[in-house]
């Protein structure tokens, strides 16, 4: 079981690692516009009904930090955020097909 | 060139539309929604999976996974640590609205003994009906406000006439109407669907995993899982709802709740419901 949930989260950061650009240096203006994708993308995943909990922890990192004049801090968590939303939205798609793997017949 | 490119683009459009046509019953078959064989693969997949489980056994969750378990839930019913509730239920359950008006008056039989009937699928409204939910409209019915979904009152109220209820067979209903067949399809489909950023689904841990641990816990099986509840939780130190259920297990893993009673849970308590059917009520439980 432990073995389990260390594949799918070790799949799953991975996703969300490659899906993350590469991460810059930011200003408040990069920082907006990351935060804004960041929250575009969380409110797809929203659509979706499969929002994570991470995202929106990492989404009040980004701002804590944006908030405390931290705009590099800020804009690392903000795409890493963007990120993780991507993933669910990943996830809820491809699921739309693959829960029948799972299922008892 | 031109005619040999549209020779070529004719051939696979044909090739592609006599394959669709192939697959096509194929897949209407695959997905055609039967509840009944359903739930007898999903009983029978336990059966064979824990042979040495009596079936009516699988409502007690981790202690019919566990010998040692087992043992120290028996010594824990004696005192039953969800004794409160049910009394507090007990006194809810009597005691009149300000318009004089009782749960009784809301539900078949005066709410004793029907805890197996729910949830059900409402043909006027088009939808999946929790006992949870229609305490609830019983509440705002009679003038009264709702009380939370999760826990306390929701879960004395639920424990009492699950208790009223013991011992009588789970009893769900699919009547012959699309939208009930699209209800519990739906929940099956949420309960096999994995969400949350550890990518779980219900049924990695209550179907491929019942009886292992994950950390300190014993997973319980899906079979009989809703017919225990509502649940006192050692590690909630107090009682829960099936909506506190449901929220919890999507918290941890790390996927964003919905609300109570949303159509979702509703569904996928009807679902989880009907694949238990024949089994005992056992609720209200305890759990580690």
């Amino acid at each position: 079981m432990r073995n389990l949930m260390q594949k799918s989260a070790l799949v799953l950061a991975l996703f969300a690692a490659d899906a993350a650009p590469a991460l810059a240096a930011g200003s408040e203006d990069e920082f907006k516009a990351a935060y804004a994708a960041a929250e575009a993308a969380n409110k797809e995943a929203g659509k979706l009904r499969n929002q994570w909990t991470t995202t929106a922890n990492t989404l009040a990192a980004a701002k804590k930090a944006a908030d405390a004049g931290d705009f590099d801090k800020a804009t690392a968590s903000a795409k890493e955020a963007e990120a993780l939303a991507k993933a669910s939205i990943f996830q809820a798609t491809s699921e739309k097909t693959r829960w029948k793997d799972l299922e008892i017949r | 060139m031109k005619l040999r490119s549209a020779i070529f683009l004719a051939s696979a459009a044909i090739a592609l539309a006599a394959l669709t046509l192939a697959g096509a019953p194929l897949l209407a078959a695959d997905d055609k929604i039967d509840p009944v064989a359903d739930a007898k693969a999903f009983q029978k997949f336990f059966k064979d999976k824990f042979p040495k489980v009596k079936f009516e056994d699988f409502v007690n969750g981790p202690y019919s996974m566990n010998e040692d378990l087992y043992r120290q839930w028996q010594d824990k019913e004696q005192f039953p640590p969800y004794e409160f509730s049910l009394e507090l239920g007990k006194e809810m359950f009597s005691k009149p609205f300000k318009n004089g008006k009782t749960y009784a008056d809301c539900f078949p039989n005066g709410g004793i003994g029907i805890r197996q009937n729910y949830p059900y699928f409402d043909e006027k409204e088009g939808k999946v009906i929790t006992l949870e939910l229609a305490l609830n409209r019983c509440r705002e019915a009679n003038g009264e406000p709702p009380f939370s979904y999760v826990k306390d009152e929701m879960a004395a109220l639920t424990a009492y006439m699950a208790f009223t209820s013991r011992g009588k067979p789970m009893d769900i209903k699919i009547p012959n109407d699309p939208r009930a067949l699209a209800a519990y399809q739906n929940g099956k489909e949420y309960f096999y669907t994995r969400r949350g950023q550890l990518n779980f689904s219900c049924a990695t841990c209550h179907v491929q995993s019942p009886g292992e641990r994950i950390r300190a816990e014993v997973l319980a099986p899906a079979l009989g899982i809703v017919n225990a509840m509502p649940i006192y939780r050692s590690e909630w130190s107090g009682m829960g709802t099936t909506s506190r259920r449901f929220t919890t297990c999507n918290s941890q893993i790390r996927a964003v709740p919905l609300n109570p009673q949303d159509d979702e849970y509703r569904n996928v308590e009807y679902y989880l419901s009907y694949v238990s059917n024949g089994l005992p009520i056992s609720g209200p439980g305890a759990r580690p």
